[in-house]
């Protein structure tokens, strides 16, 4: 384990370097002096010059990237030219509420999605089947931020039943939190629901086709236990863990989500730093971001290796 | 001898594994609706200015958010546009945006993912790294950065999608050069004297092409998606120009009382993605059988 963790953490530095060059780049994609255009339309000489000093601007662009990298490796990720807040503050008061709907977004697709999955592969062939098929094309094919406007123009402006938009913190009014979640929650999770039915009915086919799930059902057990315990069990694993990986799915669906329903997320941050060209929260978030996919990416690679005997036995 | 070679001529002629491909295409009825579908959104977009019934940037003080009617099918928007008419011209940016993204990041994918696969050694190792670098970053929220750095125009989006879709196509050749890289005719390709340059472009990378095609028929879809989500956010076409993103952006406000004008642009995103969802489904199906 030990050795593989070492191997697993020292291909991460690479891919670390080249996010952080990648992210550094996008400054340079900037026409002319990137002062100028950072200080804003105003265009104030001293802020221009405080502004060349303080990015190192005269200095050469390795040297540049080193002193931007270093700022980043204490955690300066830079400040906001809008709000004068520092980057990372930013981040971390924005985040929270990301997290919570993003949360809300994997149980809804986890539930639908691994149901689906699950009758998809055990009636295959039947209409549940096709049914379950077709839930998948709908929902990979659905752009989120229209899905977002007509279950608003449904359930807040026809029924009247949920607020279109807006967030309560669920300390102040969980009731009220919960209300304004659902929606945009369900909207997220409707796209990785569709990825989870693919994945989860791929697995159950090529579990339920295995000699010890012949074994359970030679055995005489119930149908049910043999889905439920013997077959989904083990099928699940590579569906968390492929599932893993849709968390880049998950932050860009974010993005357009929270500004559908104006939730004042991690997604609002970016969009709002876009049009206030507030560029180092820009690339704060990216960095951000792509740091948290690696991680996530380790973490699930790890996950994997834990439950797989196989695989273990193959690095001892 | 001569009834020997009357039988070999008798024999049906060898069909092509892409043209058998092809033709098990063909036979998948969700696929060939996609191409149908697909057609027509193509058609739509090449002959908008004959089939839209009145001028896509024409206001109309006098028809602002009108219900659908005889006179405006689609109904009318914000400052009386028709939306039918915008909804046809919008076609054009999204199938634009879809195939030369997609050109994009298969005109630097492809040459990227050769390399890696073929020349090996530190240059894959560099090229895999970067790589894995851009596919750390989720793909909205790169072509977001990328299209706020370079400036939001339908022209820097296009670019924006292109480029974070390239490295799904550097992966995706390089790993079919390093399954074709080993065979046999490969190394009698080099063993009667071709040049790296010809044994790559002539032995390798035709195997490449079926995975190719099948990823880039779902990368359209996804790249119309991130084209609608990026003019949705502002970022992509600009204002009067029609797109159907920034149609349902300006529709979002007026849900209650004009619930037309996000209806129509939103489903024909719907459908034109699902069509070439449908088409690259099929076309994995068709080209790899047993992965069904």
């Amino acid at each position: 384990m030990g050795s593989y963790l070492i191997r697993r953490l020292a291909q991460i530095v690479p891919t670390l370097f080249f996010v952080s060059v990648l992210i550094f780049g996008l400054q340079q994609l900037l026409p002319g002096d990137p002062a100028m255009i950072l200080a804003g339309e105003e265009r104030d000489p001293t802020v221009i010059a405080y502004l060349h000093q303080k990015l190192h601007l005269d200095e050469p662009l390795p040297v540049r990237y080193l002193y931007w990298v270093g700022g980043v490796l204490k955690g300066d990720l830079g400040d906001s030219q809008r709000i004068q807040k520092p980057v990372l503050d930013l981040v971390a008061e924005k985040l929270p509420v990301t997290i919570e709907l993003a949360a809300l977004a994997i149980v809804i697709a986890l539930a639908i999605g691994v149901t689906a999955g699950v009758v998809s592969a055990v009636f295959r062939d039947t209409v549940w089947d096709y049914a379950a098929n077709v839930f998948a094309l709908w929902g990979l094919s659905t752009p989120n931020f229209w899905l977002g406007i007509m279950l608003i123009l449904l359930f807040s402006v026809t029924l009247g039943w949920l607020p279109a938009s807006g967030y309560v913190s669920p300390f102040e009014d969980l009731k009220a939190n919960l209300a304004a979640m659902i929606l945009p929650a369900f909207v997220l999770g409707n796209a990785i629901a569709a990825v989870l039915m693919r994945h989860t009915r791929s697995a159950m086919l090529q579990v339920l086709s295995s000699d010890y799930v012949r074994t359970a059902r030679a055995k005489g057990l119930d149908e049910h236990v043999v889905v439920l315990k013997h077959a989904l069990r083990n099928a699940l694993t590579p569906v968390i863990t492929l599932g893993a990986l849709e968390f880049g799915t998950l932050l860009s669906g974010a993005v357009l989500t929270e500004q559908v329903f104006t939730i004042p997320g991690f997604g609002k941050l970016i969009v709002d730093a876009v049009f206030n060209r507030d560029y180092a929260v820009v690339q704060g978030v990216v960095l951000c971001t792509a740091t948290a996919y690696i991680t996530l990416n380790l973490l699930a690679d790890l996950a994997y290796f834990l439950v797989n005997p196989r695989l273990r036995d193959s690095v001892r | 001898m001569t009834s020997a070679t009357a039988n070999i001529g008798a024999l049906p002629r060898e069909i092509s594994p892409g043209r058998r491909a092809m033709r098990r295409l063909a036979r998948r009825r969700g696929a060939m609706v996609g191409l149908g579908v697909v057609v027509f959104f193509a058609l739509l977009a090449l002959l908008a200015p004959q089939l839209a019934p009145f001028d896509p940037l024409a206001t109309s003080w006098s028809a602002v958010r009108k219900a659908p009617s005889a006179a405006h099918w689609f109904g009318t928007d914000e400052i009386g546009r028709d939306v039918l008419s915008r909804v046809i011209f919008g076609a054009r940016a999204s199938l634009l945006a879809g195939v030369v993204s997609v050109s994009i990041a298969l005109a630097f994918g492809v040459p990227i993912g050769l390399a890696a696969g073929y020349v090996g050694g530190w240059i894959d190792g560099l090229i895999s790294r970067m790589t894995d670098a851009m596919l750390a970053c989720p793909f909205l929220i790169l072509a977001i950065a990328l299209a706020a750095f370079l400036g939001p125009s339908l022209t820097n989006a296009m670019i924006a999608i292109g480029i974070s879709a390239t490295p799904i196509f550097v992966r995706l050749t390089r790993a079919a050069v390093l399954q074709v890289k080993v065979e046999d005719y490969v190394e009698a390709a080099r063993a009667v004297g071709n040049s790296h340059l010809r044994i790559a472009l002539r032995h390798i990378l035709p195997n490449a092409v079926p995975p190719l095609i099948v990823q880039a028929t779902l990368a359209i879809a996804a790249a119309v998606i991130a084209e609608a989500a990026l003019s949705f956010l502002g970022l992509g076409q600009q204002p009067p120009a029609p797109s159907w993103g920034s149609m349902l952006n300006t529709a979002k406000n007026y849900i209650d009382n004009a619930p037309w004008m996000a209806v129509w642009p939103g489903l024909s995103i719907f459908l034109l993605v699902l069509s070439f969802n449908l088409l690259g489904d099929g076309l994995r199906d068709a080209f790899d059988p047993k992965s069904r």
